[in-house]
C-alpha cells in the first residue's frame, strides 16, 4: 500500500465534490450577486428524492430503483427544476433588493426546504444504498482506490470541461460570462437577463444533483443535514477562489479538499478532532493575504 | 432655545426609553397571565433581544453581516459555566480545567460580566484580523470564526464537555434578570450609535470611500463596535446557559445564527428599533405557531397544525417580509417621541435621519 498516491486520490475525490458544489454557488453569484445558502438544501432534496417518503429508519428506494441510465438524467433534471422553481418564486421577486436581504431570503428558503424534508422524512439519518458496487476498491498505481473515487475525479473533470465548453461555445454561455462580468452593462447590450439567470439556476441545480448522487453512494446515508456542511465548504471555496470566478471556485474546491486530507494525515492524533479549526484558520489567513480571492479576475476588484 | 440639531440628538435618546418601555410592558403582560411556560418564553425572548441588539451594534452600524456572533455567545456561556458551576461538578464533568478555574465558585453578576469581557477580548483579537477585510470576505471570515469555535468547543472533551452537555447550571436567568440585561444592551446600543464613533461607522456603511476621504478610520470604528457587540452577545450566552441550565455546542451554531439574523433583517437591519421589534414579532409568532401545532380549540372543534409546519411557516413569512419590505418592518426608522412644540419652526430643515 502506497501512502502518497492514496492521499492524492483521497484529496482529488474530496476536492472534486467541493469543487462541484462550489461551481454551483459561483455560477449564481456571478450572474446575480446572490450568495445562495439554499444550495445545500438542493443537495439534500435530491438525495431524498431517491427514496420513498416515510419516517422509517430503513430507506426504501423510490427513484433510486431506476437504472442508472434513467436515474442520472432524471435526478439532474429534478435538481435543475427545484433550483429554477426557487428562483421563480423567491429570487425573481427580490431582484432589486440589496445583497443582504437576498442572502437572508436564501437562508430562509433553505430553512423551508430543510424543514419540509424533516416533516416528510423524519429527522433520523437513513441507511441508503445506491450503487454499492462502486465502493469496491481497485488497485491503481499501488494505492487501493474505491471505484467511486475514480468516478468522482473523472466526473468532476468532465463536468468542468463540459461547463467550460458550454460557457465558451454557446450563446447562453457567452451571455452568462458577460453577465458575470458586468450584469448591468450586459443587459444594456441585449443580454436576456431572465434566460441567463434561469440558465444559471438550472445548471447550479443540476450540479447539486450530481453532488447528491456522489455523496449518497460514498456515505450510504441520507441525512437532512448533509447539505449544510458541504454548502459551507463550497461557499468558502467560492470566496477564497475569488467571487464570481468559475475556474477560481473549482481550483479552490480542490485546494480545500487537498488541505483537509493532508491535515487529516499530518496532524498528530490528539489534534485530529480539531482539524476543521485548523482548516478554517487557514481560510482566514488566506483571506487576509488575498482578500479578493486566490484566483480573482482583474475585474473583481471593486472600482471606486 | 434649542437648535434643530441639538433637539434631534435629544430625541434620538428617547429611542432606548421607548424600547425599554416596550420590553417592560411585554414582561408585565406575560407575568400578569401567571403562565409558567409563557414566563420561560419571555426569558428566552429577552435573551434573544440581548443577542440581537448586541449583533446590531456591529452589523447595523457597520453594514457587515456577521455569521460569527453565535461564537461569542458560546464563549460567554461556557466561561460562566466554568466560573459558577460547583467545584465537585466540574471535577466530574470537566476534569481538564486548570486548578484555579476548577475551584472557582463566583457569584452570578461578576461571572456574567467577566464572561462578557472574555467574549469582548476574543472579539478584539479576532476582529483585529478579520476587520481588515471588507464586504463579503469579512462575512466569510466571521463564518470561519464560528466554525472554529464550534469545532473547538465540540471536541475539547475535558474543558467543555464536548458534545455531551454541561449540566447543572444555576437557572437564575428568569424574565426579570434577562429584562435588565436586555435593557442595558438597548441603552448601550443607543449610546454607541449616537456617539462619534457610531456616527462615523454609519458613514462608512453608507459609503466607504466617501467616509474614508472625510478622514474616518473605518477599521478602528468597526473594531470598537465589534468589541462592544462581542460583550453583549457573550452576556446573552451566559443568560441562555443560566436559563436552560444545560450547555451544548450545538445550541451555538447555525440554528441560532440563522434565526437571530432573520429577526434582525425582518425587523429592519438599519435601526435599533428594528432589532428589538424583529425579535419580539418573530418570537411571539413562533410561540403562537408552536401552540397552534399542539392544537387549539375554536368553537368546540380542535385544530392543529401538522408538526414541522411552524418552521416552514416562519421561513415563508420571512421570505414574504423580505419581498414586500426589503428594508424590514421598521424600514430603518427609529421609534422616537414626536417632536416638541418649539421644533415646528425648523420642520423644513429637518432631514429626518432614516439611518
Amino acid at each position: 500500500m502506497n501512502a502518497v498516491p492514496q492521499l492524492f486520490f483521497d484529496a482529488a475525490a474530496l476536492g472534486g465534490i467541493y469543487a462541484m458544489a462550489a461551481l454551483g454557488i459561483a455560477l449564481i453569484f456571478g450572474v446575480m450577486n446572490l450568495v445562495n445558502f439554499a444550495h445545500g438544501e438542493y443537495i439534500a432534496f435530491c438525495v431524498f428524492a431517491l427514496i420513498v417518503p416515510s419516517s422509517d429508519a430503513v430507506a426504501v428506494m423510490f427513484l433510486g430503483k431506476a437504472p442508472a441510465i434513467l436515474l442520472i438524467p432524471v435526478l439532474l433534471a429534478l435538481g435543475a427544476l427545484i433550483a429554477v422553481t426557487s428562483e421563480y418564486l423567491v429570487f425573481r421577486q427580490l431582484r432589486n433588493a440589496n445583497p443582504v436581504a437576498m442572502m437572508i431570503s436564501s437562508f430562509a428558503l433553505g430553512f423551508v426546504i430543510q424543514n419540509a424534508l424533516l416533516a416528510v422524512y423524519g429527522s433520523r439519518p437513513k441507511a441508503i444504498s445506491l450503487w454499492p458496487d462502486l465502493n469496491t476498491p481497485i488497485s491503481v498505481v499501488g494505492a487501493s482506490v474505491p471505484l467511486l473515487q475514480l468516478i468522482v475525479i473523472i466526473t468532476t473533470l468532465l463536468v468542468v470541461s463540459v461547463l467550460a465548453l458550454l460557457l465558451k461555445k454557446t450563446r447562453v454561455g457567452l451571455e452568462m460570462r458577460a453577465a458575470a462580468e458586468n450584469f448591468t452593462m450586459a443587459r444594456l447590450l441585449g443580454v436576456r437577463a431572465n434566460v441567463v439567470i434561469t440558465g444559471a439556476f438550472a445548471l447550479s441545480g443540476a450540479m447539486a444533483a450530481a453532488v447528491a448522487m456522489i455523496m449518497v453512494t460514498q456515505t450510504g446515508v441520507a441525512d437532512v443535514r448533509m447539505g449544510g456542511q458541504i454548502m459551507l465548504v463550497a461557499f468558502i471555496a467560492t470566496v477564497i477562489g475569488g467571487l464570481g470566478s468559475l475556474p477560481g471556485a473549482v481550483a479552490a474546491g480542490f485546494l480545500i479538499g487537498a488541505v483537509s486530507v493532508v491535515l487529516q494525515a499530518a496532524l498528530p492524533l490528539d489534534a485530529r478532532p480539531f482539524r476543521d479549526a485548523f482548516l478554517y484558520t487557514l481560510v482566514i489567513v488566506s483571506l487576509l493575504l488575498r482578500p479578493q480571492g486566490l484566483f480573482a479576475s482583474a475585474s473583481a476588484k471593486p472600482r471606486v | 432655545m434649542m437648535d434643530a440639531h441639538r433637539q434631534n440628538r435629544l430625541r434620538a435618546l428617547t429611542t432606548p426609553v421607548i424600547l425599554i418601555a416596550i420590553l417592560l410592558a411585554f414582561v408585565l403582560i406575560i407575568t400578569a397571565t401567571g403562565d409558567k411556560s409563557l414566563a420561560r418564553m419571555a426569558a428566552q425572548t429577552l435573551i434573544r433581544v440581548t443577542f440581537v441588539v448586541g449583533l446590531w451594534i456591529f452589523v447595523g452600524n457597520s453594514g457587515v453581516v456577521s455569521f460569527g456572533h453565535a461564537g461569542f455567545m458560546a464563549i460567554g456561556a461556557y466561561c460562566s459555566a466554568w466560573l459558577t458551576l460547583r467545584p465537585q461538578m466540574k471535577g466530574m464533568f470537566l476534569p481538564d480545567l486548570p486548578p484555579w478555574l476548577a475551584s472557582a465558585e463566583w457569584p452570578h453578576l461578576p461571572a456574567t460580566v467577566v464572561s462578557g469581557l472574555l467574549a469582548a477580548l476574543v472579539a478584539l483579537i479576532v476582529g483585529a484580523a478579520i476587520l481588515r477585510l471588507s464586504g463579503i470576505a469579512a462575512s466569510i471570515a466571521t463564518f470561519a470564526f464560528l466554525a472554529i469555535v464550534d469545532t473547538v468547543y465540540s471536541n475539547w472533551e475535558g474543558v467543555t464537555g464536548a458534545t455531551s452537555s454541561v449540566v447543572g447550571l444555576d437557572r437564575y436567568a428568569d424574565e426579570w434578570v434577562t429584562l435588565i440585561w436586555a435593557s442595558v444592551a438597548v441603552l448601550a446600543a443607543a449610546i454607541y450609535a449616537n456617539s462619534a464613533s457610531g456616527l462615523a461607522l454609519r458613514a462608512t456603511r453608507e459609503d466607504e470611500v466617501a467616509a474614508a476621504a472625510s478622514g474616518v478610520n473605518m477599521y478602528r470604528h468597526r473594531l470598537l463596535s465589534l468589541v462592544i457587540s462581542g460583550f453583549f452577545t457573550g452576556v446573552s450566552g451566559v443568560l441562555l446557559g443560566h436559563s436552560l441550565g444545560v450547555l451544548n455546542p450545538n445550541s451555538f451554531y447555525l440554528g441560532i445564527t440563522f434565526i437571530t439574523l432573520a429577526m434582525l433583517v425582518v425587523g429592519g437591519i438599519g435601526s435599533l428599533s428594528g432589532a428589538v421589534i424583529g425579535v419580539l414579532v418573530l418570537s411571539v409568532l413562533i410561540e403562537g405557531l408552536v401552540r397552534f401545532e399542539r392544537g387549539i380549540d375554536i368553537g368546540g372543534a380542535s385544530f392543529a397544525l401538522p408538526s414541522g409546519a411552524q418552521e416552514i411557516l416562519i421561513g415563508i413569512i420571512m421570505i414574504l417580509v423580505l419581498i414586500i419590505r426589503p428594508t424590514g418592518l421598521t424600514g430603518g426608522r427609529e421609534l422616537r417621541l414626536p417632536a416638541f412644540g418649539l421644533r415646528v419652526r425648523n420642520s423644513k430643515q429637518e432631514p429626518q435621519s432614516t439611518n
